[in-house]
């Protein structure tokens, strides 16, 4: 029984966008002038690759569905109402793939490819005599980057983080987009009231500080709706759709604070847009001002909400960390680098110290924020070589 | 110029109108007192006999905009928008919900400790941070310039939460230089700051660093650098004498704008070095599910970001005599 959770959605658009534009690249047009542009340098080919296989596994960790419980005979359990009974986990294809790991788990912290337990315990030896001493693990040397505190593996732990963190990087600018576009044409093409209505409204909203806006919101829509873990009855609509997803929430609420920079500079480009021979033309022709702003105007603003896209992508990464830290991201039960880091925070101050945990978070955050900002820079340079100038 | 900073703050005004109306739709109406007092009461002591005598101590026993029971002008100010929301508008905080703590009292007591950080790091992030940058620009275009460029995006990917923890281990625990976290009051305090100072700074370096050489190269390519150059001068005093003086003029007007929010000092290094300032305040609010706070919290950081817009103007029209007072 598939289960589609709403954050899903934002991951299946993204590769859907990606294949129509690689599908794109063949033939001569303007995407595979671009892409000739992006080649042209080693380290961004090497960033695309990178992004690309952090991609694929948060595809595959957005593929899920629930096994049907079975009975000792091996069929299936059906109940008084006579539906079919399906256990609340919904395991992803990337945990399936991955089974071994998910649930070769340990009692305890244990070292990276280490065979030996990291914490003594009592054991007790065949003459019944008992000792005090590192254990042996249940399956030694395979924890690539060891295993936490309750015995899980923490390679483990940081590629459940992937999915976590494409969804936040993508999803929030993705919500916010159309209606970035929207008003920013809006305000810039039609000017007057309009535009004055617009501007209060985007002035007001980025005049709160973010983060405090991020508290607020999710202090009071977080804490209902799926958090990550079991599925109950009661998440699911339709038997396979969640809606209410507090990552979904998140994405939402990180939309609102950064929509406004994008609306602003729209509205900017808009203004300009508006004075152009060819638009002028239009109305001398009579066409109706909407036609003119979907055909003439928001063609040409679209490279900005596509550089906007990918500079916020880092941003917003590195952001769900700090939130989750502070308890306001994602649920608890969500895998998130954020959610590792805030477990282990204590953990460098044990003695002898545990590492792993932290690295295993920050280097699989870093792998996926360093392609993306020069992935990022070399988008901007290829789209809009002015933008060089003007700052971040 | 005293009539453009009037007519300036008067349109500040309908902003932090709106800023009010949106924390009470978000505090009052989304999350409803009834919201509050079950999250506060907890569930054993839930009864609807309580949740009013919770909701009648801290004063949200009223309807939200309009109180049709009462006559005259109590219609709108027997409300919880006008009683408990618009106060803001003033800087009357009121009491926090968990507690009953004057939040006035509160921010006033919290935020030196956040100023002690906040003023050095800002001071010396820029310093630090417009000299690498002129360092850069001086080298354009060779490798230094490009290798910087690079490491500038790399310390951009790292997490201020790895420069955080990091640090505490390399500083504070391994080379015992630091003291890990704590405050004190006074001189005593120096050695509390310095470390998160640093975290500060170097957070701060990838960005900055990265903004102000794009400032720096466009105005290297203006043509009185040029008839500074042709005029036989120094490469190095046409940057630092010609360049840097016109390319303060955005940089230091970017800055101006932040100044203000200093003073809500940072949540994330104030929550790792226990100092007891307006960001610790702030997480502890949220840890304890004290709406009242939250939202003052909300509104202050409100006012002082409009503060800094106002400020952002004012010194443009200062330091560039081009832009007019219009």
């Amino acid at each position: 029984m598939p289960v589609i959770l709403a954050t899903d959605l934002v991951v299946f658009f993204i590769v859907a966008c990606v294949l129509y534009i690689a599908f794109k690249a063949y033939g001569d047009n303007y995407v595979s002038t671009i892409w000739k542009e992006l080649k042209r340098r080693p380290l961004t080919l090497v960033s695309i690759f990178l992004l690309a296989l952090y991609l694929s596994v948060a595809t595959a960790d957005s593929i899920r569905w629930r096994d049907s419980i079975k009975d000792p005979d091996g069929n299936d359990t059906i109940s008084e109402a006579g539906k079919k009974l399906y256990s609340p986990k919904a395991l992803s294809l990337l945990d399936r793939t991955l089974s071994g790991l998910r649930s070769n788990t340990e009692k305890s912290f244990s070292a990276p490819l280490a065979t030996l337990q990291f914490t003594k315990e009592t054991i007790e030896l065949e003459g019944g005599t008992r000792v005090r001493d590192y254990p042996p693990l249940k399956y030694p040397s395979t924890h690539l980057f060891g295993t936490d505190k309750v015995g899980g593996d923490v390679f483990f732990a940081a590629v459940k983080g992937i999915r976590t963190g494409i969804v936040i990087g993508t999803g929030a600018t993705i919500i916010m987009i159309p209606f970035a576009i929207f008003f920013g044409v809006m305000a810039g093409f039609f000017g007057g009231r309009v535009d004055d209505l617009i501007q209060y409204i985007y002035t007001t909203l980025s005049s709160i500080p973010g983060v405090l806006l991020i508290v607020a919101f999710m202090l009071i829509f977080g804490t209902e709706g799926y958090q990550g873990g079991l599925i109950t009855d009661k998440d699911l609509i339709y038997g396979f759709f969640v809606p209410n997803d507090r990552l979904f929430w998140l994405c939402l609420i990180l939309g609102i604070t950064s929509w406004t920079g994008l609306c602003r500079l729209i509205r900017g480009e808009t203004l300009k847009l508006r004075e152009l021979e060819y638009v002028q033309a239009a109305r001398a022709f009579g066409v109706p001002k909407l036609i003119i702003a979907y055909r003439h105007i928001v063609p040409n603003i679209l490279h900005l909400a596509l550089i906007t896209f990918v500079l916020l992508f880092s941003d917003l990464v590195l952001a769900e960390a700090v939130l989750s830290y502070l308890g306001i991201g994602v649920g608890p039960e969500t895998g998130s680098w954020g959610n590792m880091i805030n477990t282990a925070r204590l953990e460098l101050s044990r003695e002898p110290v545990v590492w792993w945990n932290l690295v295993a978070a920050f280097v699989f955050m870093f792998a996926l924020v360093l392609p993306a900002n020069i992935f990022a820079d070399a988008i901007r340079d290829a789209l809009d070589p002015r933008l060089r100038k003007g700052g971040k | 110029m005293l009539n453009y900073i009037i007519r300036r703050i008067l349109y500040a005004i309908p902003i932090l109108i709106g800023v009010n109306l949106i924390t009470a739709l978000l505090f009052f109406y989304v999350n409803t007192p009834d919201d509050m007092a079950r999250m506060m009461l907890g569930e054993k002591r839930l009864t609807p006999a309580a949740m009013e005598n919770w909701k009648s101590e801290h004063g949200y026993n009223l309807p939200l905009f309009i109180n049709t029971k009462e006559g005259g002008a109590g219609i709108l100010t027997q409300t919880i928008f006008v009683q408990k929301s618009l106060p803001l508008l003033w800087l009357d905080f009121g009491k926090s919900d968990r507690n009953n703590l004057d939040i006035g009292e509160e921010i006033k007591k919290r935020m030196w400790p956040s100023l002690a950080i906040a003023i050095p790091t800002f001071l010396i992030a820029v310093t630090v941070n417009i000299f690498l940058s002129m360092i850069i620009a001086y080298f354009r275009g060779t490798y230094i310039d490009s290798w910087g460029i690079l490491i500038c995006v790399v310390m951009m990917s790292v997490s201020t939460l790895f420069y955080i923890i990091g640090s505490q281990y390399f500083f504070g625990k391994t080379l015992r230089l630091f003291p890990i976290s704590g405050f004190d009051t006074g001189l005593s305090a120096l050695k509390f700051l310095i470390l998160p100072v640093i975290i500060g700074v170097l957070s701060s370096i990838g960005g900055s660093v990265r903004f102000y050489r794009t400032v720096f190269l466009e105005e290297i390519n203006k043509d009185y650098i040029r008839t500074a150059r042709a005029k036989g001068l120094s490469e190095g005093k046409v940057l630092f004498k010609h360049g840097l003086r016109n390319a303060l003029i955005p940089i230091l007007t970017n800055i101006v704008a932040v100044l203000p929010l200093l003073f809500m000092g940072s949540l994330l290094i104030e929550n790792f070095f226990a100092i007891p300032g307006l960001g610790s305040f702030t997480i502890d609010a949220i840890n304890s599910q004290d709406f009242a706070i939250v939202r003052s919290m909300v509104y202050l950081g409100a006012l002082l970001y409009v503060l800094g817009l106002i400020l952002t103007d004012i010194s443009y029209t200062l330091v560039d005599p081009r832009i007019r007072l219009e």
